[in-house]
């Protein structure tokens, strides 16, 4: 079996037991890489010689006896997280040449482990969209079919999982950019409880929603991934400091019992045909693996792509605000003066989606309508949250589809912000009532692109998600399948 | 509701995004529409409800006050699009 289709707890053993070097297996991903890289467009940048490097190191680490879990894995982080020494665009102009002094906590917490750093992943701008359509680096395909988009913010991050350009990587999900993405192209991606993995060096889009985690083919994997990451990090005030427990322990238990609420607002009559099959099997299957299925209600559901859309925009136009041409990034300065220099870097450094919502943010923000745009949002997530506590007062986990619809058509819904923002309509509410959820393959449309289902769990309850969504693994084949590229 | 290029062009400014006619008249058109969407949060009794700035309760987190390393100042100056030894340097701003 070649490298590339062993899956990271494989590939652990195989280190372990010297069946071949982290040399071999990173130039075996490279190769990977450079040969299928182009087509899809997932990295923006490729880490060739440093990954070597570490590779070379990783191996040096293991024969002193010396090796933690991570140690020679070859994994790649979306383009947000701030590299030392490497350039970290967060797919936009304005930062085109950024070259972070310091590594994100995230990325340190790897490095630490001898994580192997392949490159940076392809994204749409400042995280702001659901396509990977709109990054400065041009958009990142769909694996399963070219045509398509990934998905996105994390398009790159999804899409290289899917192409074996990396066994796992890591992403960030501020409404949906882990789970639909790697819904999109078939694997899984975890968004983790606000405040268990830390934010600091990752590169801000909407504080109050942002979380970083992993995407992998398998939950097992994802599992080890998050391990790596989780845990307080004084850098980061909002990160949770409760102990770290042990994911890949929740992985042996069985689903029996575990009570699984559908709500009914997330079954709508928009529901793609095909999607909503393909998750009608997957609660049958978790009927028989012996979970309680049961109805519940989250009333608020829809309104809360219009909460988002005020909350997460109005935080971004405080974040990006940062952009001003004078510590960091492009600068272009006609010699008009200083805020004509803010005004022009600004305008030639940010593309269109981030122009929107920086407007849109600014908009809800400013005098007059603070009240009735932001204040007002704020509250409807007190009751978006509510709806969660509810559920969960009655159920241990809730299962959904992750989009409405399989991957779209590259520039279907360019020209349609509306219709665009409307695709993360199931996967926004979990960012607002800051909870953990995780995608997880489920099956294939008519058009052989992959569907996800949908997990939800309990604050903190990621043992719970990575226990459902692996015994639903150990008996389906889902995440087996390869795409043709 | 129905916003102007001038209303579209004084957030712009806000913003401090310089922008063209055409992208305001754009950006007037799309957030119309947008801002006609959130309208739907008006369908929603909201007296008595208490904001959510942030999904996990938390207390304000303290440090002591040290002088810790940081990274200084030559590293903190090399992505800069202008500076000299020390500073990080701006279009003059008084006249």
């Amino acid at each position: 079996m070649p490298f590339i289709d062993l899956n990271l707890q494989q590939l652990q053993s195989k280190l372990a037991g010297g069946e071949f070097s982290s040399r071999e297996l990173t130039r075996a991903y490279l190769d990977r890489i450079n040969a299928t890289g182009g087509s899809l467009n997932s990295f923006i940048t490729i880490c060739e010689e440093s990954a070597m490097a570490a590779a070379e190191a990783a191996d040096i680490r293991r024969k002193k006896g010396d090796a933690a879990p991570l140690t020679g894995i070859p994994l790649a982080v979306k383009d947000i997280f701030n590299t030392e020494g490497i350039r970290t665009t967060a797919g936009s102009r304005i930062l085109e040449n950024y070259v972070a002094p310091y590594d994100a906590t995230a990325v340190a917490r790897l490095k630490e482990q001898g994580a192997v750093l392949l490159g940076k992943l392809n994204m749409d701008e400042f995280a702001m969209g659901s396509s990977n359509e709109n990054s400065a680096a041009g958009p990142c395909r769909n694996p399963w079919d070219p045509s398509k988009v990934p998905g996105g913010s994390s398009g790159g991050s999804a899409a290289a999982v899917a192409a074996r350009q990396a066994v796992a990587t890591l992403g960030t999900d501020t409404g949906g950019s882990i789970r639909q993405p790697a819904g999109h192209c078939g694997v899984v991606g975890l968004k983790p409880t606000y405040g268990r993995v830390s934010r600091y060096g990752v590169i801000a889009y909407a504080s109050s929603l942002d979380q970083v985690g992993p995407l992998a083919r398998t939950v097992g994997d994802c599992a080890l991934l998050l391990q790596a990451v989780a845990g307080y990090d004084p850098a980061d005030s909002t990160s949770v400091d409760t102990p770290v427990p042990d994911y890949s322990a929740a992985l042996g238990e069985d689903v029996r019992g575990l009570k699984i609420g559908l709500p009914k607002e997330y079954f709508i009559d928009g529901l793609d045909a095909d999607v909503k099959q393909a998750v009608e099997t997957a609660v049958a299957v978790y009927r028989d693996l012996g979970a309680e299925i049961v109805e519940v209600s989250l009333p608020h559901t829809d309104y809360a792509v219009a909460c988002y859309y005020l909350v997460a925009t109005a935080e971004a136009s405080s974040n990006l605000a940062r952009y001003d041409g004078v510590r960091y990034g492009r600068r272009i300065d006609n010699g008009s003066g200083l805020i004509d220099m803010y005004c022009s870097s600004r305008a030639e450094g940010f593309g269109d989606e981030v122009k929107r919502r920086i407007m849109l943010g600014t908009y809800a923000l400013s005098s007059g309508y603070y009240d009735a745009y932001y204040l007002r949002a704020q509250k409807v997530r007190t009751l978006i949250r509510d709806d969660f506590n509810k559920a969960f007062d009655q159920v241990d986990l809730l299962l959904t589809p992750v989009s409405p619809t399989p991957a779209f058509k590259l520039g279907e819904k360019v020209n349609d912000p509306l219709q665009m923002y409307l695709s993360d309509i199931f996967t926004i509410p979990v960012n607002l009532a800051g909870t953990c959820a995780m995608s997880v393959p489920c099956g294939f449309s008519g058009q052989n692109l992959p569907i996800g289902l949908q997990l939800i769990g309990r604050p903190f309850g990621e043992e719970t998600l990575l226990r459902a969504g692996h015994a639903y693994q150990q008996v389906t084949e889902w995440h087996l399948q390869k795409a043709k590229i | 509701m129905s916003m102007t290029r001038e209303q579209v062009a004084h957030v712009a400014r806000l913003a401090r995004l310089d922008l063209a006619d055409n992208e305001l008249d754009r950006l007037a058109a799309d957030m119309d529409a947008i801002l006609s969407y959130v309208d739907k949060l008006n369908e929603l009794d909201i007296d008595g409800i208490e904001p959510t700035a942030h999904a996990v309760p938390m207390e304000n987190a303290f440090r002591e006050d040290r002088v810790r390393p940081s990274i200084g100042t030559e590293k903190a100056l090399v992505n800069a699009p202008a500076a000299d030894d020390s500073c990080f340097l701006v279009p003059k701003v008084i006249e």
